[in-house]
């Protein structure tokens, strides 16, 4: 019998684990008794952080983007289609564009994150962001013409991928502005949900002394309610409102719609055991990265942890052995601070973090992982 | 009784509140039990009462300041053994 594993979206998870699962069970692929399938709505592979770049000059979106088909080993199917229904029951999945359904045994969910800026009346009209490759591409816009006046960022919805990549934005617009001689012209101002600058309590007093070392003013307790772009101001569900020139908005993040259709979580989120990953509600179904609810970052190195701790109990379970491999939070990020400087965190569910001194060294540590990523999708690194 | 914040701290025996909604983040670290509370108040109608069930020790502090920076109301929290309820009129 064959054992039919599914691995659905193509994204850091679902490729790292892809790979992982070709070079683990590579025997038994090629003796017929296990095939891996990945199936992906987008035939590239898109690597998100490059983003944070593309606002600033510095990157192109498509240097963020390479065809799956050259990441991911030759022993996995890979289908270029959209999965419509996940029958957690019968075990099958419905696609769009494939009459029938495809069969499974094990399921791994690593359908990542969707942008719901809709949620908040105004954003889309008034708002710009760096979460999406349009958004980053129009944001450049804005801001390479921005000489002067109020650049909000507000922190619309949580949770959102990468949590650092909001400050890394602040920093890095101060960094710019100042280089080029216009900060003194344009007023930064940032929004956080709760009371501190970040989730992470540690995270929060590391960088709000760096926040105001620079002028960047803060406003926590800010839950954007809705935005007038007309009138170009920002409301709360507090009752505070911000007036601004250019408005970058983190918008409320949803997984997919399958996964609530299915009833495996809210929000498109995959409810799951933080430690092995199984969803709470479907045997046989794992879910990675974004797409599942573990309390940790949805950050690309979660990710990738994730789909090693994944790969190895699928290994176990299609030899039927018992699957001990656990997730125990690791989360691994850089924070850039500025224009050419960066901290450095390290965490999981034991141990908080605590955020390295900012350095040239961290910047271009971030800069050539940013490049040796490829080397991750790939499986190799 | 938290300084400047008009709830009482009882017993879930004292509590005859029935909430429109409830919101299970047990098990969810800091924030996530607020944040899960500020998305379900924002889809919320005036006069719904919110019950949020947190085992964060955290929530204690973090969810009275927070709705005391909005006009909602904390009715009562419910702190009988490890885990605490938060009852939170919508206004």
């Amino acid at each position: 019998m064959v054992d039919r594993i599914a691995v659905l979206g193509g994204g850091t998870g679902g490729a790292v684990l892809a790979n992982d699962l070709a070079d683990r069970l590579a025997a038994e692929i090629d003796a017929g008794d296990v095939e891996v399938t990945l199936i992906n709505d987008d035939p590239d592979h898109v690597y998100k952080p490059v983003w944070l770049y593309v606002p600033f000059g510095q990157r192109e979106p498509a240097d963020g983007r390479r065809p799956l088909r050259e990441l991911v080993d030759s022993r996995i199917d890979l289908v270029i289609d959209r999965v419509t229904e996940i029958d957690a029951d019968a075990k099958a999945l419905a696609l769009r564009d494939a009459p029938g359904s495809l069969a499974y045994d094990y399921l791994v969910v690593a359908t990542g994150s969707t942008l719901a800026p809709a949620e908040v009346p105004g954003l889309v009209e008034g708002g710009h962001d760096y979460y999406s490759e349009s958004g980053a591409v129009a944001l450049r816009d804005e801001l390479l013409s921005m000489t002067e006046g109020h650049l909000v960022l507000s922190v619309v919805g949580t949770p959102h991928m990468c949590p650092a990549a909001p400050l890394e934005f602040v920093f890095m617009a101060d960094d710019w502005f100042r280089e080029r001689g216009l900060r003194e012209d344009v007023d930064i101002t940032y929004t956080y949900p709760i009371n501190r600058v970040h989730g992470n309590a540690n995270i929060a007093e590391w960088a709000r002394p760096i926040m105001d070392e620079r002028g960047i003013d803060v406003e926590t307790f800010f839950n954007a309610e809705s935005v007038d772009p007309d009138a170009g101001t920002i409301a709360s569900m507090e009752g505070s409102e911000i007036d601004y020139d250019l408005l970058v908005g983190v918008p409320p993040h949803r997984g997919v719609d399958v996964v609530d259709e299915a009833d495996l979580g809210d929000r498109g989120w995959v409810d799951v055991d933080k430690h092995t990953l199984e969803a709470d509600a479907a045997d046989g179904v794992y879910a990675i990265g974004d797409a599942a609810t573990t309390g940790v970052p949805k950050a690309g190195s979660v990710a990738h942890y994730q789909a090693g701790v994944v790969g190895r109990r699928l290994a176990s379970e299609v030899r039927g052995r018992p699957a001990t491999a656990t997730y125990d939070g690791k989360t691994l990020c850089f924070i850039e601070t500025g224009m050419d400087s960066a901290s450095f965190v390290e965490f999981d569910y034991e141990n908080p973090p605590s955020p390295a001194p900012p350095s040239e060294k961290l910047h271009w540590s971030k800069l050539a992982y940013n490049e040796s990523y490829w080397l991750t999708a790939r499986g190799l690194l | 009784m938290f300084a400047g914040v008009g709830y009482s701290r009882v017993l879930m025996t004292d509590i005859d509140i029935e909430p429109t909604d409830t919101v299970d983040a047990r098990g969810a670290a800091c924030p996530g039990p607020l944040m899960d509370l500020i998305g379900r108040v924002r889809s919320a109608s005036s006069g719904d009462v919110v019950l949020l069930l947190s085992d964060n020790e955290g929530s204690l502090t973090d969810v009275p300041e927070w709705v005391g920076e909005t006009d909602n109301e904390l009715l009562a929290v419910d702190e009988t053994g490890d885990e605490y309820g938060f009852y939170v009129e919508v206004t």
